[in-house]
């Protein structure tokens, strides 16, 4: 039952992985190609990560505990790391001067 | 950012340090034992082992990190609202993984629809912030770039925010509620 969820989880994750993927593709220019890039990834490791966590920890002994725990660690460093280094790539591309794409016949209220 | 814009009020107030009872040395014991209690913590989670060599030097790295760097990690000033703000935490994190993950769904389905290219319109937005304390400013900022269809392009200390969006409904959902979240979690 627990590894069916778990099977549930990681396949949620890996289809947010792949419209992270999708998205990068098809997105106009490159600042709108970060948000599939920075946030859909992070979605997608946090389903799937759970989901082997939930799989480890199955048989309740304390090395799976200690593994389920050093999983979910890894989810929290990327909560944390993703966004810095989304806005770290973001700023760049405003330092270098790059304008971002808009719609063809809309004006960008600033 | 022009120094010259910042009028007085957007400064945010400089908290008076409650003058403790505890002498110095006191408040870097303290400081020094949770450090080092954090620190080995994270050292058995990691390393998974209980035998004496692996405490042993476990106890060792965090004494030495405590140590060093005790009374940055820990600082007294924050100390006395910490746990509130703590608990404030448990209470934010699920209503911002709940935001994420609804954000998450618009994003993916821009993705896979087939005229994606009608539907966004990116947009660099400008607003102004009412949180005044850097921590809070950075919590907003870090959960901002978190939710989807929205990254943080620029914050100022003095709260001014642009923000990329991805469309319109995403622009139009700040500052708002997460706002409001954040300042009530930092007390402001």
């Amino acid at each position: 039952m627990i590894s069916f969820l778990a099977a549930v989880l990681i396949v949620l994750g890996l289809f947010f992985f792949a419209g992270g993927s999708v998205g990068i593709l098809r997105f106009p220019d490159f600042y709108s190609r970060l948000h599939p890039a920075g946030k859909l990834d992070t979605m997608g490791l946090l389903l799937s990560l759970t989901g082997i966590a939930l799989y480890v920890v199955q048989d309740l002994t304390l090395s799976a505990i200690l593994t389920a725990l050093k999983i979910m660690l890894i989810v929290v460093f990327v909560f944390i790391t993703s966004p810095t280094a989304t806005h770290a790539i973001l700023d760049a591309g405003v330092r270098a001067g790059l304008s971002p794409w808009t719609a063809p016949g809309k004006r960008g209220r600033t | 950012m022009n120094v010259e814009n910042i009028s007085p009020e957007h400064i945010p107030p400089v908290r008076r340090v409650r003058t403790s009872t505890l002498s110095a040395r006191t408040r870097k014991g303290i400081s020094f034992i949770i450090a080092f209690c954090i620190c080995l913590a994270t050292w058995i989670v990691l390393s998974g082992r209980f035998d004496a060599l692996h405490l042993t030097l476990g106890v060792l790295a965090s004494g030495v990190v405590a140590l060093g760097a005790g009374t940055i990690l820990i600082s007294w000033r924050g100390l006395g609202r910490l746990p509130r703000q703590w608990l404030g935490f448990i209470g934010y994190i699920p209503w911002l993984l709940y935001q994420i993950f609804l954000a998450n769904l618009h994003v993916l389905y821009l993705a896979f629809h087939p005229r994606m290219i009608e539907l966004i319109s990116p947009e660099i937005i400008h607003f102004k912030s009412r949180l005044k304390r850097p921590m809070s400013l950075f919590i907003f900022a870090n959960s901002i770039t978190l939710t989807p269809g929205t990254i943080t392009v620029f914050v100022s200390i003095t709260g001014e925010f642009a923000v990329h969006a991805i469309d319109e409904p995403s622009a139009a959902s700040l500052p708002g509620k997460m706002e409001e979240k954040v300042a009530r979690l930092m007390g402001e």
